[in-house]
């Protein structure tokens, strides 16, 4: 990993990660930067939710996880007893495969997260809605109806509802799994056009099946299987040249 | 015999039967009672009170004690449901050996009978609290609260109507997609959060429902108030908790057993009863709607 | 940048007492249950303890208007007067004696002279009366629930199973004042029985009670059977009642066994029912034509008059002693079997 000179944001060291007795994650080493999408690919199975929903301790919900080494955001080893994972969620926002908006109106969608942190000012809700609906480039097909319910919206819609309200809450961090795997081609392409607009301000991590979605937006590129991390390195390297036999086998579609 | 065609057709036809008898004995019993106290039912029923020795006038006084007592069992009763179902589904991890408990503590308190709830009653809420109460705040001589009353009795039915609530609202609860959770805490809402601003408001349903159904429970059931509360006849309606009341399903109760002359007050009879198979009916019928609703959205 | 204070980990006053709170009343099911045990014991003990009467400070319980033994049979021709002096002999009581030998003997005459506290009859009683019950209920309810989830039309299935489940929300005290006014008389017409109100006429009244509850537990249990089971077993050619009667039952048997259960458990702590349609006459017989007396009845019935504190009272507390143990016993057992068909069905897929 030694193609970038960015700053490290996300760096994980030896991670395991059991559901029960089952270990899903084994031994992952990595350094995510700044600025850079990082787009997670692999064989179904092979760990890549879990691998993403151990950097906002979403697995936390689920009974019987148990996490064994560091997961490191700025330096802050995040599962230390220490950290607030309320907060550490806030910093972290997540996008999911299936869009999932409040059955509320597209304002209180994405009003949501500000709402939480103590904000009931009319006005500076009204803005923060606005410029996050903008930011996930919905605004216009929006703003007529905010009152509408988020779940009246196309999946498409929904997806980048979830977006802007992800954003709402000034995270550093999004992590996308799989978010464009239920939409239609145009659908797609939006929020490929979305992710590729955030890149400067977050660092995104996207869990993606499609070979040519991690080519077109990623900067660099994870493999996963069977829970290890195989090979990890620029997007453009690992689609021409990896240095894994697993790697390639994969990613020209020769895996088997 | 396993491929005997009669073997087929007495299963279907059998099957069929029961279920159908069982619908002809639902239907007998509501007929008989409909057709019994039609004649006597009307609003004159509905809003006197019993005259001459009870063998005229209406029921209002038992309606006003039914309704009251229901009241009271459901203002303890659903909040402490509500939030019992609240733990069980947000809380508690599902291998905890304390919810574990108190699982179990639901359904045991669910077949626990109806009179072992009088009992109950009067044993801890009359006994002890009511005559912990008067020693402590009485003059030592008059009893107020170491006897049945109203309160007693709604608290005894709040307790025995528990689980109707917990369940409820637990299985509406655990309809509110996993999705709806895990967006709101991925937006760093705490747990308290989550329950409060997306799990409850999409349980609503649910929590009708268990108050309903805990009422129509409550409003029919008579062996827990038999020492807790219930009376024969009162002039008065009860005018505070510590007061007893008078009560459908008792009224029922005691003027079929034994008032001096069952013939003669055979319409009153079936009038109280019809008027209380209409309102639990009402009820339940409002539990399956709002339950029929709740899982046609569920399912969307 | 923001990241240091990720470590300051904020102490949510709300959100730890929400916590608290929310675990604290969930435990109250829990205790309530333990309450019941100690309360409803201890209030029985002392027939156990002591010899002595016991000494409870509370007076006498005048107010409440209530009936107590029945004339035999004839619950409703019972005078208000009679009433009245028994209840004020009831007041002027003799403290009786309950040793084991009194409880397990074969009388129940709890205000006589010498009272005698037999609880044999009271258990056959009960014993009885839910036996006749569950033999109806069971296979009534089980067959048409079978009928429910595996032949009926979805249309007629979907009209079928609320109105069964209507029956659940009889009141019992309506069903025992039909059971008194109507089946009572038809029983009696139809089998010229020597006593209008009796067992057999409480057992069926109960049925109406029980049958909601095996009906529904064991539809349940029988939808819970998988898919792919039953359809293992139409794809090899079976017919859809080869299936029900040979893959399905079997498959369900626990949880209909289960059903069963809570269903007896229903029976044996029902109350009002058998207080108003079996005559309740403490009777040591086995015809099911005799009246008989419940335990559940017992303590319905005689609760309201008798001395706080006295032998009768402690007895009281002692037959809702052994019903409550009675039903904690048939719900756990059944609770074992209902969990085991829920680990099947999740395994099952
Ligand atoms: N809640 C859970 N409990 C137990 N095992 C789980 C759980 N979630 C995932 N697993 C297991 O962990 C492994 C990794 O799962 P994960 O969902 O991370 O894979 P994935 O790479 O995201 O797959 P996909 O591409 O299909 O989404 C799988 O073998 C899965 O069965
Ligand atoms: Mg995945």
């Amino acid at each position: 990993m030694t193609t970038s000179m960015d700053e490290t944001r996300i760096r994980t060291e030896g991670l395991n990660l059991f559901y029960g007795p089952k270990q899903a994650l084994k031994s992952v080493s990595v350094d995510l930067k700044k600025s850079r999408v990082t787009a997670l690919i692999g064989p179904s199975g092979c760990g890549k939710s879990t691998f993403l929903r151990a950097l906002n301790r979403m697995n936390d919900l689920i009974d019987d996880v148990h996490v064994e080494g560091k997961v490191l955001i700025e330096g802050v080893d995040i599962y230390d007893p220490k950290v607030d994972v309320v907060e550490l969620r806030k910093r972290v926002g997540m996008i999911f495969q299936k869009s999932n908006p409040f059955p509320k109106s597209i304002y209180e969608n994405v009003a949501y997260g500000p709402r939480i942190n103590g904000v009931n000012d009319r006005s500076k809700l009204d803005e923060m809605v606005e410029r996050s609906l903008r930011q996930a480039a919905l605004w216009d097909e929006v703003k007529d109806d905010l009152t509408k319910s988020g779940l009246a919206l196309s999946g498409g819609q929904q997806q980048r509802l979830c977006i802007a309200r992800a954003m709402a809450v000034n995270p550093e961090i999004l992590l996308m799994d799989e978010p464009a795997s239920a939409l239609d081609p145009i659908a797609t392409a939006k929020i490929e056009e979305l992710i590729y607009q955030l890149k400067s301000t977050y660092t995104i991590v996207i869990v993606t099946h499609n070979m040519q979605q991690a080519a077109r937006v990623s900067d660099d590129t994870a493999f996963f299987y069977l829970g290890e991390l195989i090979e990890m390195d620029e997007t453009k390297k690992m689609f021409t040249a990896p240095s894994k036999k697993q790697t390639e086998d994969y990613v020209t579609g020769r895996f088997g | 015999m396993r491929n005997a065609p009669w073997l087929g057709t007495l299963t279907v036809v059998g099957s069929g039967a029961a279920a159908l008898t069982i619908i002809l004995l639902v239907v007998v019993v509501m007929a008989n009672i409909l057709i019994g106290g039609w004649d006597t039912l009307s609003w004159e029923f509905l809003s006197a009170a019993p005259t001459e020795g009870m063998t005229a006038g209406g029921v209002f006084p038992a309606i006003v004690g039914t309704f009251l007592r229901v009241i009271l069992m459901s203002i303890v009763g659903v909040p402490i449901g509500a939030i019992t179902a609240i733990y069980l589904s947000e809380y508690a991890s599902q291998r905890s050996i304390f919810a574990r408990f108190i699982r179990f503590a639901v359904n045991t308190l669910a077949g626990v009978p109806a009179i072992v709830f009088g009992l109950f009653g009067l044993g801890f809420f009359i006994q002890f609290v009511g005559g912990g109460m008067d020693r402590a705040f009485g003059d030592g001589v008059e009893l107020r609260w170491a006897q049945p009353n109203l309160l007693w009795a709604s608290l005894t039915m709040a307790l025995m109507t528990l689980p109707v609530v917990i369940v409820s609202v637990e299985e509406a609860m655990r309809n509110v997609p996993r999705e709806l959770r895990e967006a709101s805490l991925a937006l760093g809402a705490s747990r308290w959060q989550t329950v409060y601003k997306v799990v409850l408001p999409n349980s609503i349903t649910g929590l009708l429902t268990g108050g309903v159904l805990a009422v129509s429970r409550g409003a029919g059931e008579v062996a827990p108030i038999l020492f807790t509360g219930a009376a024969y006849f009162l002039p008065h309606l009860p005018n505070s908790l510590s007061d007893q009341f008078m009560e459908l399903g008792y009224h029922i109760y005691v003027m079929s057993t034994q008032s001096p002359d069952v013939e003669a007050t055979m319409g009153i009879q079936y009038a109280t009863t019809l008027v209380l198979l209409l309102l639990t009916f009402s009820l339940n019928f409002a539990a399956v709607y709002l339950r029929y609703r709740m899982r046609k959205r569920a399912i969307a | 940048m923001r990241s240091s204070d990720l470590y300051t980990r904020k102490f949510h006053v709300s959100e730890f007492l929400a916590e608290k709170l929310i675990a604290a009343t969930a435990f109250l099911s829990f205790a309530v249950i333990i309450l019941i045990f100690v309360f409803v014991f201890r209030e029985a003990l002392p027939i156990f303890s002591s010899s002595e009467p016991a000494t409870h400070d509370e007076a006498v319980q005048e107010e409440v208007e209530t009936y107590g033994e029945e004339a035999l049979g004839e619950a409703s021709q019972l005078r208000a007067a009679e009433e009245k002096e028994r209840r004020a002999g009831s007041i002027e009581h003799v403290e009786g004696n309950a040793s084991l030998r009194n409880l397990l003997s074969t009388d129940w005459q709890p205000v006589s002279g010498e009272p005698k506290f037999g609880l044999l009859p009271l258990i056959v009683g009960s014993l009885k009366v839910s036996l006749i019950a569950i033999l109806l209920a069971a296979p009534l309810a089980i067959l048409a629930a079978l009928y429910t989830s595996t032949f009926a039309p979805k249309r007629v299935k979907e009209i079928l199973k609320p109105a069964i489940e209507i029956l659940a929300g009889f009141p019992s005290v309506v069903i025992g004042f039909f059971a008194l006014i109507v089946l009572a008389t038809f029983v009696q017409d139809l089998f010229g029985t020597m006593y209008r109100l009796n067992a057999f006429v409480g057992g069926v009244a109960l049925s109406l009670a029980v049958i909601p509850i095996v009906y529904t537990i064991a539809e349940d249990a029988i939808a819970a059977v998988p898919k792919s089971m039953t359809e293992a077993s139409l794809a090899l050619g079976a017919t859809s009642w080869q299936t029900a009667l040979f893959v399905t039952l079997p498959a369900a048997t626990p949880g209909i066994f289960a059903a069963v259960l809570l269903g007896v458990g229903r029976a044996f702590g029902e109350t009002m029912i058998v207080l108003m349609a079996t005559g309740n006459a403490a009777l040591m017989t086995f015809n099911v034509t005799d009246p008989v007396r419940t335990m559940s009845a017992t303590i319905g019935a005689e609760m309201a008059e008798v001395v706080f504190g006295d032998t009768h009272y402690n007895v009281l507390f002692l037959i809702g002693s052994i019903l409550f143990i009675f039903t904690f016993t048939l719900n756990a057992v059944a609770e074992f079997y209902i969990r085991r068909r829920l680990l099947r069905k999740f395994r099952g897929g």
